[in-house]
């Protein structure tokens, strides 16, 4: 890398490329951007700020998507910020379409849409290997904060759904 | 983990002082409750429920950990300092939280009694001027609404289940209901909060309306609810005493705090 290149200022853009290719370290085929966890990033003189939105307060993964975030982008500043956010809440509506089809082929079954209210959660799933809508909520509370289980009567497999919040 | 930008800059002493303490018993409520629900981890009555409680555990501690954060933003003290560094008399979890596990219809009947309370003081301070707090609870709202529906599941299962199932349930409950009151137990320095916006309204005001939620519940289930409406007031028919409310606490507590402290214990500071 020549020294030209090494202070060319970044741009947002490439930022959000990168960001694309940080994998979620519970369903490493989807991004944290399709998840909509990344909120805002912001390009600064000296570095790079981003901030993250927790998508389960309690989610083990956000240490872990914090520092691959950084890692990811150490390349391109000199200086790296990662803030966590509540300044909105995440909500699965942030799940890109592109999320949600990467979901589904991962064997997950995408969030139902949420309502408006606080109560999300519907009793129903399409089941993501059969596209069957034949399926029973056997758990709200899954392998992780951020599924419930389901089971398909059609073609009888268990399926996680990413929980509706 | 940073939450947010923080006003607490701008704040008095004063004001400091109470959004502290109102921040402790958020934080120490969910903390011991967490831990609590944890104990069913692999001997729960059902997988699902094995499962289910590790759930809510893993929530509420994670719900603790943003509210000592804040407290940290606030006092400058490491968010884990706090959670584990205390002796067992500086924790200010109110008395619903100080008894044990117990029996199956002792965690459901504590859970509903707590969640229903604690949906009642989140939707206040939702409103909360303190901005960071709002935030924080904003998000918190949204993953405890699963913990009412899996509490109001459970509740309506073993009170209508007949048989030891209810009676379990109605002992239960007339153990919990005079330390129940005690989620509302108020704050050393309310005026304050409540002048500076920062707690929305009185913990009396809130506490009226969680009765006023769950009586009918209690009553289409014929449950015990030892209250007396008079005038739209709920009055208890038992001797309430609040004093202590947050700050005795008892063997069973002693225990619990001796199992989530021994790791900080052995060695302060270790990390995974």
């Amino acid at each position: 890398m020549t020294a030209t290149e090494s202070t060319r200022a970044v741009s947002e853009w490439e930022v959000w490329e990168a960001l694309a290719e940080v994998a979620d370290p519970e369903i490493p085929t989807v991004s944290v951007v399709d998840l909509g966890i990344v909120r805002q990033v912001e390009v600064m003189p000296r570095g790079i700020r981003v901030e993250i939105l927790p998508t389960f307060v309690g989610c083990p993964a956000l240490d872990a998507i914090r520092d691959a975030v950084a890692e990811r982008l150490a390349p391109l500043a000199a200086e790296i910020q990662v803030d966590v956010t509540f300044a909105e809440p995440w909500t699965t509506e942030r799940i890109s379409p592109e999320g949600r089809r990467r979901l589904r082929e991962s064997g997950f079954a995408p969030p139902m849409p949420a309502t408006a209210g606080l109560v999300p959660l519907l009793p129903v799933a399409r089941c993501p290997f059969c596209d069957s809508r034949r399926t029973v909520l056997e758990n709200p509370f899954g392998s992780t904060l951020c599924r419930a289980i389901y089971y398909c009567t059609d073609c009888r497999q268990p399926f996680e759904q990413f929980k509706a919040v | 983990m940073t939450v947010g930008t923080t006003p607490a800059a701008g704040l008095d002493a004063a004001a400091r002082e109470a959004l502290a303490e109102l921040l402790l018993t958020l934080a120490d409520d969910e903390f011991v409750l967490g831990f609590w629900d944890s104990e069913w981890t692999g001997i729960a009555p059902m997988l699902e429920e094995d499962v289910a409680f590790s759930s809510l555990a893993q929530d509420e501690i994670g719900h603790a950990r943003v509210y000592y954060e804040l407290l940290a933003e606030l006092t400058g003290d490491p968010a884990d300092g706090i959670a584990f560094g205390r002796e067992p008399e500086a924790y200010g979890h109110c008395r619903l939280l100080d008894h044990p596990r117990t029996d199956w219809a002792f965690s459901v009947a504590r859970r509903y009694l707590y969640d229903t309370a604690d949906a009642v003081r989140l939707e206040a301070l939702s409103r909360s001027s303190y901005r960071p707090l709002a935030d924080a609870v904003a998000k918190i709202r949204r993953e405890e609404t699963y913990h009412l529906m899996h509490g109001d599941v459970w509740l309506r299962r073993l009170a209508t289940g007949g048989g030891e199932a209810r009676t379990r349930l109605e002992e239960a409950l007339e153990v919990l209901w005079p330390d129940a009151l005690t989620v509302f137990t108020p704050l050393a320095r309310e005026d304050v909060l409540l002048s500076t916006g920062m707690l929305p309204e009185p913990i009396s005001v809130m506490q009226q309306r969680w009765l006023t939620r769950i009586a009918p519940t209690f009553a289409a289930l014929g449950l015990p609810f030892p209250f007396l409406a008079d005038d739209s007031i709920y009055r208890p028919t038992f001797p309430v005493d609040l004093g202590g409310g947050r700050t005795q606490h008892g063997d069973a507590f002693q225990w619990l705090w001796g199992e989530f402290t021994s790791v900080h214990r052995l060695e302060a500071g270790a990390v995974w």
